[in-house]
């Protein structure tokens, strides 16, 4: 089969949820870099309180499309957005919505893990203080400490909350920006590939935590393991060139998939 | 040997082989010239520091004559009112004189007594005034006091004149004399420079200090500084970090690094015409000297500013961002910090080449001859460079010593700068 960048594939599966668990839906969402169009036409409903994975081979756009929710796309030069995409209801490229705010509420993980090169404690306090999130000290304590529980960093580190946070492992400085990520008390995570620089090991440690962190949290995970996202995900999303291919159920995507290329994509016979 | 022969396998080897022994010739070729590249460099600067230490130490000391000096009531204060007025208009020169006279008392003859009152510096009476002025006691005793000598005899002491046929030299026979016979009466020798590093400039060389020098450098680049580094930090980052990309910042950053290739005297031209002539600030003013040397100064800042900011990785703007910061916030919180040893480098090696700059301070006369010490910005100055370049320009003998040191002490300063940014480098250096 011959594809090239012009196609457009129509998404299959179940892309739209009818149910009262939507809490990110996108309609006709359009991102151009300059001339190029990198995401085509994709509609998608993601549930509450539960972890959608986002799979597909290189360049597929999924990154791209993630960047949309939180709106890191508006710092990148010359790229473009068209649709629309609503969280909770509420338009986020509204000209009334505030970015800052929007990133308040919406938590990432990034590809490599990022730490800023300030104590592990001034790491995980950061966000709330430039939100005015704790009243004094002692409620900013609890806060850090809390997030580095639920980020299962706290029982490792709490001896050293002074060290800077670049000299942890690097599975250790991913849990970390978790927790830096939900210690402004997030309603959506999204996490760009947040295991692809770590050993089997770290990446283990890390799915559990996604596991337990889905109670509370929306959870979009972008990753380019497969098991991974059976592992993880009660919905996954498959991209192509640009395309959102086929949205399902894991379990469905992966043990009967409805489109031929999705079906080509988890076997390994391409990507 | 033809392709074929390749085929086999010993033969492709014997082929790398044979190729091998010229391909490590070539890398010995290659290091042998970057060792004989820096090897050269080292001794041309080992020449220069040679040439400039050994002709300039000697000014580091200075001959002195000792004189008893008897402080005459009649001459200095003759109505015994100790009037500071009457004091400093007191006829010192004479004191010294009189002095002289004493010790040589069998010359006689006019020539030769003016020859004799020249072998002391003519800023002895100043020396005697302050002595007076500072304690008023000292009217009617009679003191031991060491005298500046002339720079001809200073000279001569050091061994940079010589005595030469009849009248020709700048030192004649019976000056030697007496020179030898104060050597005798151990009432000759060299003591430390005092002067040259509190006084300010002067004609006489035995009385030129390059004081005034570092104090109009130091009001120099204090205006610099406080004026370039946070205009250059704030271009950058805004340049950098906030402005979009588009044909006007292309023309703001091609005109930056075009700033920075312009020959520093345009610089003063341009000071001249602007501060100058536009805007009526004083002349030879170290606040003029400082702006002029912004503008020279701002396009170095502002070029490694950028690249220390380009070299904060992204992913720490992510981050911040990430977690809610506003873009103000990720810069000033965290790409700021990371950046600013870079900065402080740049920074730095701008003003070391801000405090070497001649040309553009020539426009803005502070090459004229100052010999009061600067008391601020406002004040006629002149800086380090300036002064090796007038000194340098002066026929006496004495000079060309106190130039050499001159250079010393300017390139003391710059290597301290410049030690001072590799330390502030390797200091704050932070890797991810």
């Amino acid at each position: 089969m011959v594809m090239s960048h012009d196609d457009i594939f129509e998404t299959v599966g179940k892309p739209l949820l009818n149910d009262g668990r939507i809490k990110i839906s996108c309609r006709n969402v359009n991102v151009y870099y300059g001339e190029k169009r990198a995401i085509k036409d994709v509609s998608v409903d993601i549930a509450e309180k539960e972890v959608t994975s986002f799979i597909g081979p290189s360049g597929c756009g999924k990154s791209t499309f993630l960047c949309c929710i939180n709106r890191m796309n508006d710092t990148i030069k010359d790229c473009r957005f068209e649709g629309n995409i609503t969280i909770d209801g509420e338009n986020i490229y509204d000209r009334t919505m505030d970015p800052v705010l929007l990133r308040a509420r919406i938590g990432m993980v990034f590809q490599k893990p990022n730490p800023f090169p300030k104590s592990i404690y001034q790491n995980v306090a950061y966000g709330p203080r430039i939100h005015g999130l704790a009243r004094n000290k002692s409620e900013l304590d609890e806060i850090v400490i809390t997030s580095l529980e639920k980020a299962g960093l706290f029982n490792e580190v709490k001896d050293q909350l002074d060290h800077p946070g670049t000299s942890l492992s690097g599975g250790q400085q991913q849990r970390l920006c978790i927790a830096r990520a939900i210690s402004v008390q997030p309603e959506i995570i999204l996490m760009d590939e947040p295991c692809s620089a770590l050993d089997p090991i770290a990446t283990a440690k890390i799915e559990e935590l996604i596991d337990e962190l889905r109670q509370n949290y929306t959870i979009i995970i972008v990753t380019h393991s497969m098991q991974q996202a059976a592992r993880v995900s009660q919905r996954t999303a498959f991209f192509h060139l640009g395309s959102l291919v086929e949205v399902d159920d894991t379990n469905t995507i992966f043990v009967n998939p409805e489109h031929r290329l999705t079906q080509d994509y988890i076997t390994g016979r391409y990507g | 040997m033809n392709r074929a022969d390749l085929n086999s396998h010993e033969d492709r080897l014997q082929l790398i082989k044979s190729k091998l022994k010229w391909r490590y010739a070539k890398e010995n070729i290659f290091r042998a010239a970057g060792i004989i590249a820096i090897l050269s460099a080292l001794a041309m600067l080992a020449i220069l520091f040679i040439s400039i230490i050994g002709s300039g130490y000697s000014a580091f000391q200075q001959t002195f004559i000792r004189l008893d000096i008897t402080f005459d009531q009649d001459v200095i204060d003759p109505d015994h009112k100790k009037d500071p007025d009457v004091l400093s208009q007191a006829d010192y020169g004479g004191l010294v004189r009189t002095a002289l006279g004493k010790m040589f008392p069998d010359i006689s003859d006019r020539r030769e007594k003016r020859d004799l009152y020249s072998i002391v510096s003519s800023g002895a009476a100043f020396q005697l005034r302050e002595m007076v002025m500072e304690k008023s006691g000292l009217i009617g005793t009679t003191q031991q006091v060491w005298l500046p000598a002339d720079d001809d005899v200073d000279m001569y002491i050091k061994g940079h004149i010589q005595l030469e046929a009849e009248g020709s030299g700048r030192i004649k026979e019976n000056t030697v004399r007496w020179i030898d016979n104060l050597i005798e009466q151990k009432s000759l020798k060299k003591k430390f420079n005092t002067t040259f590093f509190t006084g300010g400039d002067s004609r006489e060389p035995e009385l030129a200090g390059i004081w005034g020098a570092i104090v109009g450098t130091f009001y120099t680049m204090i205006v610099t500084l406080a004026l370039s580094f946070p205009l250059g930090v704030a271009t950058a980052v805004y340049l950098e970090e906030f402005a979009p990309k588009n044909i006007w910042t292309d023309i703001i950053e091609v005109n930056i690094n075009n700033l920075a290739a312009v020959p520093s005297i345009v610089f003063g031209l341009l000071g001249l015409a602007v501060f100058l002539n536009f805007f009526g600030l004083p002349r030879s003013a170290p606040l003029v000297g400082g702006l002029v040397l912004t503008l020279m100064t701002l396009p170095t800042i502002i070029i490694a500013s950028r690249a220390s900011l380009l070299a904060v990785p992204p992913s720490i703007r992510a981050g911040a961002l990430g977690v809610g910061a506003s873009r103000m916030q990720s810069v000033l919180h965290h790409v700021l910090p990371l950046a600013l040893p870079g900065m402080l480098t740049g920074t730095i090696i701008g003003m070391a080449r801000a405090l070497g700059e001649t040309a553009p301070l020539l426009m803005i006369g502070m090459v004229a001859f100052i010999v009061d010490i600067p008391v601020g910005v406002f004040d006629k100055a002149t800086v380090l460079p300036v002064q090796i370049y007038l000194w340098a320009d002066s026929p006496e003998r004495a000079f060309v010593e106190r130039t050499s040191a001159t250079i010393m002490v300017l390139l003391a300063f710059l290597l301290i700068m410049n030690a001072l940014a590799v330390i502030l480098r390797k200091k704050f250096e932070r890797r991810w």
